[in-house]
């Protein structure tokens, strides 16, 4: 009737086990992993297999400064992530908005160059297997950059309203970890798309 | 101590109760929520699968018309992987993994509760397209594409009306809802040990979840993301898998079948889970061999990552293409013979108590076994370019699937009834379930080997007579009565026990994990004092202080 762990002789041995929210984490990125794996696949697959135009030479243009921004975002969040740890919370407020800043910027950079390829060009995601492929993995590493921005807002507002503290860092760290996996993630899409599919 | 067993439920009005159960995110009823679920399900496709039986007794039968055939194929097979089994084994996993490995709850309640409600949705959903599936086109009410719904009959074009929609966005619901229970299995089973329980002091039964967690995680996601593409197809019109723009159809098999192959190990490891805890239990013996039973379900996770197209050999590959998924599906037998006699070592020389659990998990070892031969057989490229998508192919994973998982599960429920309700199932009953199922059983899917052998197509809606198919037909047929009567028995030995059973006591298996530890139904909070353990049997520790394990392992 009762629980008779009690009677075992404990150990003394010293009982550590990993954080879970880290461990979620890492869970979730292989199986996000996963899913681009099978979206870039079929990209690879499919390059050069249109029956019609446009090509991706003739329209795509190589989206060099928000790579750039995107990238360095990685960074940023990282130093945020420092100074929290060492409990400076005016430093990780500044580094957290300027990544959330330089996410927005890739963000509305794909905006414009989506506007530019449907209003101007006409390519969408019907016109052929290029479209197709194109708008449904950048657009699934766009969605998943507004997710982390998303969360990025929630912890700046936490921040701004001096909620977000010390104690607090294991669970940013988990946030940015999802964000170093978006960065990482456009790696392998912007290899893919503008560079070998290119 | 002993704080749990003091009345906890007050009495409450029916509609608190079901606020209770609708808002909770407590792993127990959470568990019992995914049980029942599934075995209605079970029930549904179990009429199914009884029409189609009767629509295959004889020749030339006008029983179903072939619209209607498609349909229930297609709703069995999805409802029986995705709303049967993958809840079932859910539902024990989220049920058994805290409290054998001493924690309080999952790792993320919250997460665990909306993966739950996912399924649940999906499983309504794909069951709504009954109600709403015909569209605006009148063009079928039920998906009737197949399980594997291959590409391009799921385009609009070949799939006009909603019927194809509701399949794909209900296996889209259920997948994220899946994939939320692998993140939350593996965090679980990680972070959540209670002192003392290293990796190599886990029951068998943590770390095939884990395995089985962690396999959720890489072949779900691509199922997922080939049905984002097949609605993006159908909705938006992109032409992954649209042949009149250069897309590809064998494309979808691949992705198909990255997922589908996996998904069967994703249903057997946690099935590898029962039978281990159940046989060293019954045997009175010590598991034989953990470190080579936690080895071999690694690497039969890592191993089935990479047989996928042993699904695809009809389909044509070239040669170094066929010679490596032969190579690699072979390769599976050989962790699985490891565990096979694993299971038999520890039964060799114990003192064995046939009881109810104990004799399915008997069968499942002899049925896995013919099953997992006739895999291999089907693993051989030539023999299935004979036999591919024939009725061989069906009795080969039914013999699995029912022989082999539901036979687990039915263990399963023999042995943790009692610890989830406080009451003993009925034995005799049990008895009787088990012989008419397993007489059932080799009577529908033993033959139906021999129709395939024959030629006999798979999906097929009726047959000629004088093909020499209408005998092995008709005995398939007349095993699933015997199937039928046995799962009734077993419904009313549910039922029965739950209210008139014999009560059970914490531990009536004398039993070595920590589940046995705390009551029976366990408390909310499921052990007031946080175990410590020393070695893999922490019950036998306490149970014979003068020889506890620990001093051996
Ligand atoms: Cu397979």
């Amino acid at each position: 009737m009762s629980v008779r762990g009690e009677s075992i002789a404990v150990t003394d041995a010293p009982w550590h086990i990993p954080s879970r929210g880290r461990v979620g984490m890492y869970c979730l990125i292989v199986a996000e992993s996963a899913i681009f794996t099978i979206f870039v696949a079929a990209y690879v697959f499919y390059i050069g297999k249109s029956l019609s135009g446009p090509t991706p030479r003739e329209i795509l243009h190589v989206p060099i400064l928000s790579t750039i921004c995107l990238l360095s975002s990685s960074l940023t969040i990282h130093w945020a992530m420092a100074a929290l740890r060492k409990g400076k919370t005016v430093g990780f407020s500044v580094f957290w908005f300027i990544t959330f800043v330089l996410g927005a910027i890739f963000i509305g950079a794909t905006a414009r160059e989506w506007h530019h390829l449907i209003y101007q060009e006409g390519f969408t995601i019907q016109t052929n297997l290029f479209g197709s492929t194109y708008y449904a993995l950048v657009g699934l590493h766009a969605s998943h950059v507004i997710a982390g921005l998303i969360g990025l807002t929630i912890v700046m507002i936490l921040a701004l309203l001096g909620k977000v503290k010390r104690e607090h860092s294991e669970r940013c760290e988990v946030l940015a970890l999802y964000w170093h996996f978006v960065d990482a993630v456009w790696v392998i899409v912007f290899t893919t798309v503008y560079i070998v599919g290119r | 101590m002993a704080s749990e067993a003091l009345p906890l439920t007050l009495h409450k009005g029916p509609l608190a109760v079901v606020y209770e159960w609708l808002g909770t995110a407590d792993h127990k009823k959470i568990g019992f929520m995914y049980i029942i679920y599934a075995l209605l399900f079970l029930v549904i496709m179990g009429i199914e699968a009884i029409l189609m039986r009767i629509q295959l007794a004889h020749a030339n039968s006008h029983f179903l018309s072939p619209q209607v055939f498609n349909r229930l194929f297609t709703m069995h097979g999805t409802t029986g992987v995705f709303f049967v089994a993958m809840p079932i084994l859910f539902g024990f996993g989220n049920y058994l993994v805290p409290l054998m490995i001493g924690a309080r709850d999952m790792a993320f309640p919250r997460l665990n509760a909306f993966g739950f409600w996912m399924t649940a949705f999906g499983g309504l959903l794909l069951y709504g397209s009954f109600f709403a599936g015909d569209g605006v086109l009148h063009a079928g009410i039920a998906p009737d594409v197949g399980w594997f719904a291959y590409a391009p009959l799921t385009a609009t074009a070949f799939s006009p009306g909603h019927s194809t929609d509701y399949w794909t966005l209900s296996l889209l619901l259920a997948g994220v809802g899946s994939i939320a229970g692998g993140v939350n299995f593996v965090a679980t089973i990680l972070c959540m040990r209670c002192p003392g329980m290293t990796l190599s002091k886990m029951p068998l039964l943590a770390w095939m979840n884990l395995v089985m967690g962690g396999l959720i995680l890489v072949t779900i996601s691509p199922l997922t993301a080939a049905q984002l593409m097949l609605v993006a197809d159908r909705y938006l019109g992109a032409h992954f898998f649209d042949t009149q723009a250069g897309g590809s159809v064998v494309m979808w098999m691949h992705f198909f079948w990255i997922f589908g192959h996996p998904e069967v190990y994703v249903l057997i490891i946690p099935c590898f889970a029962f039978v281990s805890e159940i046989i060293h239990v019954f045997s009175r013996k010590a598991m034989f061999g953990y470190p080579a039973m936690v080895a071999a379900t690694v690497s039969i996770g890592f191993v089935s990552l990479g047989v996928w197209a042993h699904h695809m050999f009809t389909f044509g590959m070239p040669s170094y293409g066929n010679a490596f998924f032969v190579l690699t599906t072979m390769v599976v037998a050989v962790p699985t013979g490891i565990k096979i006699f694993n299971w038999l070592a520890t039964m060799w020389g114990g003192k064995i108590r046939f009881a109810t659990p104990m004799i399915f998990a008997v069968g499942f070892l002899f049925q896995f076994l013919i099953g997992g031969l006739t895999g291999m057989m089907l693993a051989t490229a030539p023999f299935d370019w004979q036999l591919g998508n024939s009725y061989f192919v069906v009795a080969h994973f039914h013999y699995i699937i029912v022989g082999g998982i539901l036979f687990t599960i039915f263990a399963a429920f023999y042995y943790w009834f009692p610890k989830m309700t406080g009451r003993m199932l009925d034995e005799t009953l049990g008895k009787w379930h088990f012989w008419l199922f397993v007489i059932g059983f080799h009577l529908t899917f033993d033959f139906m080997h021999i129709p395939g052998l024959l030629g006999m197509p798979r999906r097929v809606y009726t047959y000629e007579a004088g093909r020499g198919w209408e005998t092995w037909n008709m005995i398939s047929s007349i095993g699933a009565i015997f199937q039928t009567v046995a799962i009734l028995i077993f419904v009313y030995n549910m039922i029965r026990s739950y209210f008139l059973g014999a009560p059970a006591g914490n531990d009536p298996w004398d039993a070595w994990t920590l589940e046995w530890a705390t009551t029976s139904p366990p408390p909310d909070y499921n052990f007031a004092v946080v175990p410590s353990v020393r070695s893999r049997r922490p019950l036998w520790d306490i149970k014979h202080p003068d020889d506890p394990d620990w001093k051996y392992e």
